[in-house]
């Protein structure tokens, strides 16, 4: 268990020499926003399937969702080398709680639940970031408590958390949290918690420079656990006059 | 001095002098006087069962487990010293782990068998370790190449490769009946569920009716059925096998004792 709550890497008292080791301090091939809603059965998540190297589109079929167990998804943002370690740190953890179980048999089976699988998160990222060597992450973990309650909480690199009923990371925040707040309602049905969705990414596709159109979106309930949709691309209409003649070309601000 | 190793038998670093390391001698008698543990490889998995003697009637039935799982495509049985064994049963869930941490892919079972027999090899090889006092039945499975396997680790540290074998007390009546099953020749091979009924037949066939002490059942596979997954034997199944293994039994005596009769005459 190489990453659980150890640093990485050596420390070296800083000083003016500057040989000093240092960690790191900004993430390399990045996902940009995850989001995710509660809706009337289950929790949905979405995210595009973009990696980002600087403001280049390197990878464009990296995938952001993940399944940890069969009541557990998580969606990550930032650094992708460090999401692809946190969730092989949470598949060892479930297959060693599996190999570990009291029984020989399925029936008997429980595996950790969403709202564990999320505080655990904040212990590896908070003690990563007292170390000075955070996970460059935005984690987004979906699924049911222990009770059979639909669960969303977030966790950042620093060890933040917050559990909401709708969720949106990175860019997401900025873009997509005033349509979330405007459309969400309680007791949504799954084709309009989709639809909502998809509506926020079409958003993120015009407006933030390191999404894509090509997303997934996967689905936690209680009867069919986690289900993750392969990737397809959004619709878009870039017909609006806005787009065809930026005014970035024009005098003025260069807003849209 | 009047020991039975006459001096020689104080440490596992000391050959005696016709070649033979005492400790580990002793370690494998541990394993000769507890349950019961079989293993089968058949045509589609590999079934392990062990026999648990339930030593108090307070006891929980299903408490102190004999067969672990290491890995979602392995798992171990074990007999003698049943803490030993939980100490191999670890390991082996290191080695599996750190193997797939390393390489990305599952474990083979050759390299399982081997890690985990060298592991109990180090115990013998030093003067201020005890070796361990258990023997442990590997059964596993290869994804990459489709191969199951039974192995067997023994406190000596050595571990071979089987179609059928046996460990504990009952060993040596349960091989020749292992071996009676042929199951090594393809055109002889049974299926796992052929395997359970088999292997609950020999481990009664061992017992004479109410005359031993109770004892619990434990089975499990890695099998077509359980998707190549360690799982324990569907309890309704054990049930049956056990069922039809005492008919079994009691026919075979039957008929012994009708054969008897017509000698006599």
């Amino acid at each position: 268990m190489s990453l659980s709550l150890s640093a990485g890497g050596s420390v070296r008292a800083a000083s003016a020499n500057s040989n000093a080791s240092q960690r790191t301090r900004q993430p390399i091939v990045t996902g940009t926003s995850v989001l995710a809603i509660k809706y009337n059965g289950g929790v949905m998540m979405t995210a595009d399937t973009l990696c980002s190297y600087g403001s280049m589109a390197k990878y464009k079929d990296a995938r952001r969702l993940q399944s940890i167990n069969p009541k557990t998804l998580i969606g990550g943002g930032g650094e992708y080398s460090d999401f692809q370690a946190v969730t092989e740190l949470l598949k060892r953890n479930a297959l060693e709680d599996k190999c570990t179980a009291d029984s020989l048999y399925d029936e008997d089976a429980s595996e950790e639940c969403a709202r564990e699988v999320w505080n655990y998160l904040r212990a590896v990222m908070y003690n990563r970031r007292n170390k000075m060597n955070p996970l460059w992450n935005d984690l987004v973990v979906a699924g049911f408590s222990a009770q059979g309650d639909s669960f969303l909480g977030f966790v950042d690199k620093i060890g933040t958390t917050y559990e909401d009923n709708y969720i949106a990371t990175g860019f997401g925040s900025y873009l997509a949290m005033p349509i979330l707040r405007e459309k969400y309602r309680e007791g949504m049905t799954e084709g309009e918690a989709r639809a909502l969705l998809e509506d926020c990414m079409k958003v993120l596709f015009y407006r933030d420079c390191r999404a894509l159109n090509r997303i997934q979106i996967a689905k936690v309930t209680k009867d069919e656990g986690v289900l993750i949709s392969d990737p397809y691309e959004l619709e878009t209409d870039w017909s609006s006059a806005a787009f065809i003649t930026p005014k970035a070309t024009l005098d003025g601000d260069g807003g849209w | 001095m009047a020991s039975s190793g006459s001096g020689y038998d104080l440490s596992s670093s000391t050959f005696s002098p016709d070649g033979r390391i005492f400790q580990v001698e002793y370690a494998s008698k541990a394993v000769e006087n507890a349950g019961t543990a079989l293993g089968l490889k058949c045509s589609n998995g590999v079934v392990l069962c062990v026999e648990k003697p339930l030593l108090n009637k307070m006891l929980l039935p299903s408490s102190s487990r004999r067969i672990h799982t290491i890995d979602s495509h392995s798992g171990v049985a074990i007999t003698g010293f049943v803490s030993d064994g939980r100490q191999m049963v670890n390991r082996a869930r290191e080695e599996c782990s750190n193997y797939e941490e390393t390489y990305g892919t599952k474990i083979p079972s050759k390299v399982l068998g081997e890690r985990l027999a060298s592991y109990v090899h180090y115990f013998t090889l030093h003067g201020s370790l005890r070796p361990f006092g258990t023997s442990a039945l590997v059964a596993s499975y290869d994804p990459e190449t489709k191969q199951h396997s039974l192995q067997m680790v023994e406190p000596s540290g050595v571990a071979y490769t089987y179609y059928g074998c046996a460990a504990g007390k009952g060993r040596q009546p349960a091989r020749t009946e292992l071996e009676k099953l042929d199951v090594h020749k393809p055109e002889t091979s049974i299926d796992v569920r052929e395997g359970v009924k088999q292997l609950a037949r020999i481990i009664h066939l061992l017992h004479e009716e109410g005359k031993d002490k109770p004892f619990e059942l434990e089975m499990s596979w890695v099998c077509e059925e359980s998707n190549w997954e360690h799982k324990g034997v569907p309890r309704d199944y054990i049930k049956e096998a056990v069922e039809w293994a005492k008919k079994d039994i009691e026919e075979e005596e039957e008929f012994e004792s009708d054969e008897d009769e017509e000698m006599e005459d």
